[in-house]
């Protein structure tokens, strides 16, 4: 039994692998539908509502990609995926791409052999506590009882802060998000960490978002951003440019209402105008058609308007854009030129 | 007339392999091996050519790199800027407790359970009929996330024994607390002059067993019965409490103390152990307490009623007649029994306890990607983890089985 299990694994390995090294562009096309690996479930991010169908932050980028490459923003196969699995899905081929709030780091990059292709938001990891518990700060922790969640890069910034403060804390690690919220909210830990982002997505959906407080301290970088497997330049070119087309779009004055005007003739902005298709033809160059930035773009907007809509000041999860602000409004979010 | 010829003795030919019924199941049976291993070679050397054509070809050197990682349960000293390898032996040791842990109270349970389900008293054999039944049918992982629930939902947490009006106090003479974080019990704390204690409770052990072999000799030679297990429960506590007060108390117990966040001092029973302790038990339990009954109902009812004819008690007739000859049916189920429960307990990471399957084949192989090494070696542990088991269990069958003269 162990033997034949064994065997199975070293099969499955061997079938996948060589699935892999074909060009993933012409798979996605061959197969009509986009696999694209997203979190177990985090609002504002990447969650399904009540019809199943996938919305969110990372989903759009999903979105965007199978709207340039198929021309339809819904022929995606939605693959969930926990911080534990996300890598082998990626590596293994079941998943094309991943947009996953996946922190970019250079192990991942260099030894785990992906490709980060941008960063769509930047992220630090922090903590949530509940307000009775009367902390201000996250060197007041010591001793605390820590959720967190299992495979991700907090349990690694989480063991260096406390080291580096020479405080002590208890670990409880944690496989899903939704765990993590019954955990801490039955009190079984004191505070809960992940990206400070994610913790405001968590605090939006508690019943009394109130009171429990974001504290102050961010203790680690984290550019999140999606990721292709190394050495399939072409693809990872594809869903690059396809994120950089939606904040250059933003940039640009290109929004959902406007795209489909700007794209039917040549305006007076000739960046614009190679992007949309009217002037040059830089589709080809990727593999796409002329208007592939057109749908991109069209499915529901710019940059700004997918992170307005999803995780803005006026949704529940309310985060600023920050450092998440274009280049030109003193954030870091900055493409590089359609020419 | 006719002369009797032998039958030509012909020298052996290669198409004897296939055509003669002396050779020909060998030459079959040689092929299929020869193919098995060809097919087994393919698919190592397809899978390392495909590792190395994604540029991971194996390598075991991650397990020198540093963690990075914390673990809460650790029975051996480990911190994050240990290895990867000493992360995955704090993990190994932790599978070890809870699987321990499991067998033990699994088999109490479960022989408890088959006994009482045999009785006669109708309300007793139907309560454990249908404690049986849910257990047996349910997945395992639902009855681990169920207890954790009900543990995390339950118990207080520990900011509520906090202030004058707490909601809760710890129980047993304010010795221990149960919270939704674990139980705290105090633990002893050894000073000078405890380990002549220790070593008069080690002896006393050591003489419990010399008595017991003296008492059965006894009894061979001379017929008499001694009360053993009273004379035994008198040399397991009186030398010992003796030395302990001539000693002057050397050993002490640490309560624990509600201090900031949590309750310091005293040993700390996670909630994840005791919630994966309790159900992989009860689970488990359920399957050896069928195993006991049908154990206790092969060995035929003339056994008990000659044993009765003979004169002897009921309870010498269930210790001297029927355990015996129950033991040798339920032993072999026994063993896989106590094997599935290992293998179970990989279901740790569900309730966040830190298992190898957390540790090797969670964290690390997360943190370095490496994951056809980490099963490799992870499948090998519960592999060498489950030959062991058997292999001790198998001895303990061989002694107890039917000696056939």
């Amino acid at each position: 039994m162990k033997k034949s299990v064994f065997i199975g694994t070293l099969a499955a390995a061997s079938v996948t692998a060589s699935l892999a090294a074909a060009g993933t562009l012409d798979d996605v096309k061959a197969a009509g539908e986009l696999k694209c690996g997203v979190s177990t479930g985090v609002v504002g991010f990447a969650a399904a509502d009540a019809n199943g169908v996938w919305g969110g932050f990372d989903v759009a980028v999903c979105r965007a990609v199978a709207a340039a490459v198929l021309g339809d923003a819904n022929k995606i196969k939605f693959v969930p995926t926990t911080g534990k699995t996300r890598f082998t899905a990626l590596a293994s081929g079941e998943v094309d791409m991943l947009a996953r709030n996946t922190t970019w780091t250079y192990s991942r990059d260099i030894d785990l052999k992906f490709d980060f292709i941008g960063v769509n938001y930047y992220d630090g990891q922090g903590f949530m506590a509940p307000k009775a518990l009367g902390v201000a700060s996250a060197k007041d922790l010591d001793g605390a009882t820590v959720c967190i969640q299992t495979g991700t890069t907090t349990e690694l910034n989480l063991a260096d802060f406390f080291r580096a403060n020479n405080i002590s804390y208890e670990p409880v690690p944690i496989e899903t998000n939704s765990e993590a919220q019954a955990q801490y909210l039955a009190g079984a830990c004191d505070v809960f960490t992940t990206d400070a982002s994610g913790l405001a997505a968590t605090r939006a959906t508690f019943e009394n978002p109130n009171d429990h407080v974001v504290l102050p301290e961010i203790i680690s970088k984290e550019p999140l951003g999606p990721l292709v497997r190394h050495g399939d330049n072409q693809w990872g070119d594809v869903v690059r440019w396809t994120l950089n087309a939606l904040i250059s779009a933003e940039e640009l004055g290109i929004t959902s209402a406007n795209v489909d005007k700007l794209a039917s003739a040549a305006g007076n902005n000739p960046e614009v105008n190679r992007m949309l298709g009217t002037e040059g033809d830089l589709g080809a160059m990727l593999g796409l058609d002329k208007s592939w930035a057109h749908r991109a773009i069209g499915v529901a907007g710019n940059y700004g308007e997918i992170f307005e809509k999803n995780i803005g000041e006026a949704t529940p999860v309310g985060l600023a854009r920050g450092l998440n602000a274009q280049w030109t409004n003193g954030g870091l979010i900055y493409s590089p030129p359609f020419r | 007339m006719s002369t009797i010829t032998d039958p030509v003795q012909g020298g052996f030919r290669i198409s004897m392999l296939l055509y003669d019924t002396r050779y020909r199941s060998m030459t079959i049976q040689v092929i299929a091996l020869i193919g098995f291993l060809l097919a087994i070679g393919w698919l190592f050397g397809n899978a390392a050519q495909n590792l190395a054509a994604l540029g991971k070809p194996l390598n075991f050197s991650f397990l020198g790199d540093t963690a990075g990682y914390d673990i809460n349960q650790r029975l051996i000293e480990y911190n994050s800027q240990m290895t990867h390898g000493r992360a995955a032996v704090v993990g190994l040791l932790n599978t070890l407790l809870v699987a321990v842990l499991g067998c033990i109270t699994a088999t109490v349970i479960g022989v408890l359970v088959g006994i009482m389900r045999l009785s006669k008293n109708w309300i007793i054999s139907k309560i454990m009929t249908v404690y049986i039944e849910t257990f047996r049918n349910v997945p395992v992982l639902l009855w681990i996330i169920m207890t954790m629930a009900i543990f995390i939902e339950v118990f207080p947490k520990p900011s509520d024994f906090r202030g004058a009006d707490a909601v809760a106090s710890m129980k047993l003479f304010e010795s221990v607390a149960v919270t939704n974080r674990g139980i705290f019990i105090p633990s002893p704390v050894f000073g000078s002059g405890s380990m002549a204690v220790i070593a008069v409770f080690i002896l006393s052990i050591v003489g419990i067993f010399v008595f017991g072999r003296w008492a059965h000799k006894r009894q061979d030679e001379t017929g008499q019965i001694l009360p053993t297990f009273w004379i035994k429960l008198g040399i397991f506590f009186i030398p010992s409490i003796i030395v302990f007060y001539v000693m002057g108390q050397p050993i002490s117990l640490e309560y624990p103390e509600l201090k900031g966040f949590n309750f310091k001092g005293g040993f700390h029973m996670r909630n994840s152990l005791i919630a994966l302790w309790f159900a992989l038990s009860l689970y488990t339990a359920a399957f050896i307490a069928e195993t006991v009954r049908s154990g206790i109902q092969a060995v035929s009812k003339g056994q008990t009623e000659a044993a009765a004819a003979l004169g002897l008690r009921p309870g010498r007739i269930t210790s001297l007649v029927v355990l015996p000859q129950a033991l040798r049916v339920i032993i072999p189920p026994m063993i896989s029994q106590y094997m599935n429960l290992t293998k179970n307990s990989s279901l740790a990471i569900a309730v966040g306890y830190m298992d190898i399957t957390g540790t090797l084949g969670g964290v690390t192989l997360n943190q370095t990607g490496r994951e056809m090494e980490s099963l490799m070696i992870l499948m090998a542990i519960y592999l060498t983890i489950s030959l062991t088991i058997s292999t001790v269990m198998n001895v303990y069958n061989e002694r107890v089985k039917l000696r056939e003269r």
